[in-house]
């Protein structure tokens, strides 16, 4: 093509100039913004020991659909000159499990890694949603339970501090806890999925409506209901009051040792979308921005499905939001 | 971060039911009662609103918790926003109707294989269709519904009663209840985390 590139000014977009939904331009200037906090997180996990890895952007569906096979709605796909379906991975984590398991397979667990790398997701929410963005995130491999958890819980808090963060909190749940309680007063299966759905959107009103449904006890009603609104410090595993909250204590008190535990917030109705989380779950937060950061949770089973047993968790974070957070601390003063 | 509440109020038919709960809580409100055009009351922690723009307001943050109608939460589903509790106030029902005169929902089905409904909540109203196993033809209004159907735009409309009087004077009957409508009290997701203590204590003397 040759000839006027320029735009109008005032031109609407056409398919020679628009950029699709969701995904945007960066200019230097907040390019270097967006540089100098991965920099810093970079360096705070190189210290720590998280090497970076880096994998293809497109994968073979198949691959990725053998981590999560309830992600694949949102990816984007595209076919090879074989006729093999690809897909855009939407997250790291599934293509550093299967990069353990084979580039890996003998190699003495714990391993650690860390990353800084696009994903894409499609979505069906409105403008502004974004569909591609930059994660940044780490994965240890190989340690179990709350050693391995509250390693990843500070290195996180750490990193946010090198990014210039002050007051971000990283809030951690069971995601395993409300279906296992449930399992255990009897509920039928058919009725776990919309109560755990009405539980990952917290909808209080009516998760409460569909537990008066089941006709329990009053104990039992009373946990199911109120479970969800537990969070805060230590003292809302004590007021649970329920079984199910070992890992958790264990946890607590890993994080004290580390000097993190005022900056972790424990929320009992904390559950998160991906399908692969096993046991406890994060979420990055901070008061000056009304959305999480990012998030991540123990997937114990990820790694053996390509082939390798392994104990493991992660946590990604949404490095333009970290950017927005930091900018909104920065304003608030 | 502050430690104080920002608090989303819904101008209109929540309104008045909104601040009385509000001076229950013991937050004055009669500084928002006499200012009608005022939006932002920095002073006590609200700030008002159109319903519908509620839960945009909470979902960003720029307001810690609100009120807002079912109505608005169904339809705007994809918003992440906390569902707390059920004030029970503002009770309305959302219903189908169509004019008074033989079925012409049925009839449009029938003969044309698809209906045609005016509505100010085209995805609800399209997620009730299908649900039903219905083709609907999903006409968006931004005025009074009530007009689209005698005019001959559409054959019914999915719209949010009270009384039924504004149906009943534009000759128009319920056909259908998709469901009843309160104000509900709503939350950001990281609000609720991190000012646990001011929203649970919010809660618990609503709940009563």
């Amino acid at each position: 093509m040759s000839g006027h590139h320029r735009s109008v000014a005032g031109k609407p977009a056409t398919s020679r100039t628009a950029i699709p939904p969701g995904t945007r331009d960066v200019l230097p200037e907040e390019m270097r913004e967006l540089r100098a906090i991965g920099d810093r997180m970079r360096a705070a996990f190189e210290e720590a020991g998280y090497g970076e890895v880096h994998t293809p952007a497109l994968e073979y569906e198949e691959v990725l659909l053998r981590g999560d096979a309830r992600a694949a709605g949102a990816r984007y796909r595209t076919f090879d000159e074989r006729g093999l379906v690809l897909a855009l991975r939407s997250d790291m984590t599934i293509p550093i499990a299967r990069v353990v398991a084979t580039r890996y397979a003998d190699a003495q667990p714990p391993l650690r890694f860390s990353y800084f790398a696009r994903a894409w997701r499609a979505t069906e929410r409105g403008v502004g949603e974004p569909r591609e963005f930059l994660q940044a995130g780490l994965e240890l491999i190989g340690v179990a339970g709350a050693d391995g958890e509250a390693e990843v819980v500070a290195l996180t808090i750490a990193a946010l501090d090198a990014a210039g963060l002050r007051r971000h909190r990283v809030g951690v749940g069971d995601g395993a806890l409300y279906r296992s309680l449930l399992g255990s007063f009897g509920v039928p299966e058919a009725s776990h999925v919309p109560m755990l759905e009405a539980l990952s959107r917290r909808d209080l009103v009516g998760l409460e409506g569909q537990v008066d449904r089941l006709g329990l006890g009053e104990a039992e009603r009373d946990l199911l209901v109120r479970l969800p609104q537990l969070r805060g410090g230590r003292e809302v595993l004590d007021r649970a009051d329920t079984p199910g909250l070992d890992g958790l204590r264990a946890l607590h008190e890993r994080v004290e040792q580390r000097g993190v535990a005022d900056r972790v917030i424990f929320d009992l109705g904390l559950v998160r979308e991906l399908g692969y989380y096993t046991g406890p779950v994060f979420e990055v937060y901070d008061p000056a921005v009304g959305f999480a950061l990012g998030g991540g949770g123990r997937y114990d089973d990820l790694i053996g499905r390509f082939g390798r047993d392994l104990p493991a968790c992660g946590l990604a974070l949404d490095v333009q939001r970290v950017h927005l957070a930091q900018a909104a601390e920065e304003a608030l003063g | 971060m502050s430690e104080r509440l920002t608090i989303a109020v819904p101008r209109g038919a929540l309104f008045q039911g909104t601040l009385d709960l509000l001076d229950g809580l013991g937050i004055d409100t009669s500084e928002v009662r006499s200012n009608e055009r005022r939006l932002l009351f920095a002073d006590q922690g609200i700030v008002t609103m159109r319903p519908s723009d509620v839960p945009t307001y909470v979902e960003h943050g720029s307001a810690d918790i609100g009120v807002t109608g079912k109505d608005v939460l169904l339809e705007q589903s994809q918003r992440k926003v906390y569902e707390l509790l059920d004030l029970g106030y503002g009770q309305c029902q959302m219903v189908v109707a169509a004019p008074d005169r033989g079925d012409p929902i049925g009839d449009a089905l029938r003969r044309l294989g698809r209906v045609r409904i005016a509505t100010k909540y085209p995805r609800l109203a399209a997620e009730h269709f299908a649900a039903t196993g219905r083709q609907a033809e999903i006409v968006e209004v931004k005025g009074s519904v009530e007009l689209a159907p005698l005019t001959g735009l559409v054959d019914g409309i999915v719209d949010l009663t009270a009384t039924g009087k504004t149906l009943e004077e534009n000759n128009l009957r319920v056909v259908e209840t998709i469901g009843t409508c309160t104000a509900r009290l709503i939350a950001n997701p990281v609000a609720h985390k991190l000012k646990a203590e001011q929203i649970d204590s919010i809660v618990e003397r609503l709940r009563g």
